[in-house]
């Protein structure tokens, strides 16, 4: 579980997140919406210890973010934040193969090494294994970078629009993936989406925030209605069901 | 050239690419032993070796090794791949720090100058690093500008002291490295460079993580500023021990590193022995070469380095910008 619990936020003298609370379960998969500039990725470098705690409590699985050493918290807790920094010329492995740093400090084992196969199998990147970062799509590196989350086999993983620059064929796959952890091996996923309609057909629970508040939280049914969707976005859209899935047509 | 660079890629693949760099890097060693005024055959040719010759070569593998490993850190340090210790002021403010403590402290024995040494390289290293925070990270290249302006002030401001305390004549030798007075005795220091880069070694995955970025590193576990902390003491320490052995050296650890990342990739765990085995036989070439431009005179290490090293740089721009 993760407990946030009167969270508030100013950087630069600009407040960004006010007295933010939630409970995010266990074994869920958990969407992060609302519009540009809400506050999503503050409050998820917030719980992943990117940005220091200034007021209120964080704790994952107990352990609170901020006092607990970096390195116990790496094999609890991953996020994907695509940033390659400086080394462009790393392969496709080795970037994958960093997600053991936790557990290995480099060296690797052998079952880090299958870690490191399944983590590319996983998102199809086996035939791009020995090619470098610079010589990827965007797609493909964003494939990369959540591979390597994967691959630290952490129980709680965040997500920072891992879907930015995928196709809908990936973009249906990586959703089906992360859908495939929280059910098969109990991981807790919270992602950051700007499809509504994924979040609808892929979430057990929506969290959505606008103006650094979150404003409402539940099951999709719950929250993706016409009024909850207008107080966060500015305007109306219908909400239709088919069969067991809502349906969302938000473009025009 | 793209043709050309992985040409050069392919050949140097693995195994093979390893023999060919050992062959050269052993005929630069045989080249700088027997490369001199004084010949071989005559005298005491043993004598001549033990003082003199493998002194010399040994100066110039630590230091070549040193100053390339140094610039890969700071590279990291900087997130940016086109500075090295000479362009963020490290060597400038380490060869400040050796002349306060002659001025001050006369009779300080070298070890005494190289602390002070150091310790002036890493707050000027800091300082670097925290003024170049405000540049755009979309401007690559104003980094360095910026830095050849920084460490032209600390140059002149050695310069201003050195004339203050009528040290002139000693200046020559920081800012202009020479390995013409390297002799049994007088080099020792420079092992302290195997320490470092032994250190640099043990690092490299973490090192690799750190140049992932500070959001990428915390993610994995590493404690990011930690790192940051002890790349500025092994950067330090390594510009203060060649400055005062031999004295400020540029571009070795901007050339290197950039030509190993092309070649073998940005794994430093695999790309470490190349770095600091190109950063050694760069160095022994232009010091074998310095020897033989205007035999007999020489010609110090520092300036040939400065001409083959701003070519290198230039050569290097246009491919970083072909390569997008
Ligand atoms: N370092 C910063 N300094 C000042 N304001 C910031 C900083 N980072 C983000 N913000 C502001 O905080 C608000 C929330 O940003 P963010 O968490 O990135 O939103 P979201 O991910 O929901 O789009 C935005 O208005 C943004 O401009
Ligand atoms: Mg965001």
């Amino acid at each position: 579980m993760i407990a946030i619990d009167g969270v508030s936020l100013t950087l630069q003298g600009t407040p960004i997140l006010h007295d933010v609370s939630a409970t995010l379960p266990k074994g869920e998969l958990i969407a992060l919406i609302g519009p540009n500039g809400a506050g999503k990725s503050s409050l998820l470098s917030l719980v992943a210890r990117l940005i220091p705690l200034q007021s209120g409590r964080i704790t994952v699985d107990g352990l609170p973010v901020d006092r607990t050493p970096g390195r116990r918290l790496a094999r609890t807790l991953t996020i994907m934040r695509q940033d390659t920094g400086l080394a462009a010329r790393l392969t496709v492995r080795e970037l994958v193969g960093f997600g053991r740093f936790p557990h290995s400090r480099g060296r690797l084992t052998d079952e880090d090494r299958r870690h490191i196969a399944a983590a590319l199998a996983e998102f199809d990147l086996t035939e791009l294994a020995g090619r470098t970062l610079d010589a990827l799509s965007g797609g493909q590196r964003q494939r990369a970078f959540v591979a390597m989350a994967f691959c630290q086999g952490t129980d709680y993983l965040l997500l920072d629009e891992p879907l930015n620059n995928l196709d809908m064929m990936y973009g249906r796959q990586m959703m089906r993936i992360l859908r495939h952890l929280v059910d098969r091996q109990g991981r807790t996923v919270v992602i950051v989406l700007h499809d509504i309609n994924y979040a609808a057909a892929y979430a057990d629970r929506i969290v959505a925030m606008k103006d650094g508040r979150i404003i409402a939280s539940g099951p999709p049914d719950a929250v993706l209605t016409t009024d909850g969707l207008e107080a966060m976005y500015g305007y109306r859209m219908p909400v239709h069901r088919i069969g067991d899935r809502l349906f969302i047509p938000h473009h025009d | 050239m793209t043709a050309i660079a992985s040409a050069i890629a392919s050949a140097v693949g693995g195994r093979r690419a390893a023999l060919w760099a050992a062959v050269v890097f052993v005929l630069l060693c045989a080249a700088s032993l027997s490369v001199g005024v004084a010949g071989l055959s005559d005298g005491a040719p043993l004598e001549l070796l033990l003082v003199s010759r493998l002194p010399r070569t040994a100066a110039a593998i630590l230091v070549g090794a040193g100053l390339a490993i140094a610039g890969l850190v700071m590279q990291i340090l900087a997130r940016n791949r086109f500075v090295d210790a000479s362009i963020a002021g490290t060597e400038q403010s380490a060869a400040l720090g050796i002349l306060l403590a002659t001025a001050v402290w006369p009779a300080a024995s070298v070890a005494g100058k190289m602390a002070v040494a150091a310790a002036a390289a890493l707050a000027g290293t800091a300082l670097f690093l925290v003024l170049v925070r405000r540049l755009p990270p979309t401007e690559p290249f104003l980094m360095p500008l910026f830095g050849i302006v920084y460490g032209g002030v600390i140059a002149a401001g050695v310069t201003f002291v050195a004339w203050q305390m009528d040290l002139l004549q000693l200046l020559e030798t920081w800012l202009n490295g020479d390995l013409s007075g390297i002799l049994r005795g007088r080099y020792e220091l420079l092992w302290g460079v195997g320490v470092m880069v032994v250190l640099v070694w043990w690092l490299a995955d973490a090192l690799t993580i750190a140049s992932l970025g500070r959001d990428t590193g915390t993610g994995l576990g590493l404690d990011y500023e930690r790192m940051m902390q002890v790349g500025l003491v092994i950067v330090s320490v390594l510009a203060a021990l060649t400055v005062v052995v031999v004295g400020m050296v540029p571009f070795v650890g901007l050339i290197v590193p950039n030509i190993v990342s092309r070649l073998r990739g940005d794994n430093l765990r695999g790309a470490l022995p190349w770095v600091a085995a190109g950063g050694a036989g760069l160095t022994l070439a232009c010091d074998v070469l310095g020897r033989l431009l205007r035999y007999p005179y020489e010609v110090p290490l520092g300036t040939v380095l400065g001409v083959v090293g701003a070519a290198a740089f230039l050569w290097l721009v246009r491919g970083g910008r072909a390569r997008g």
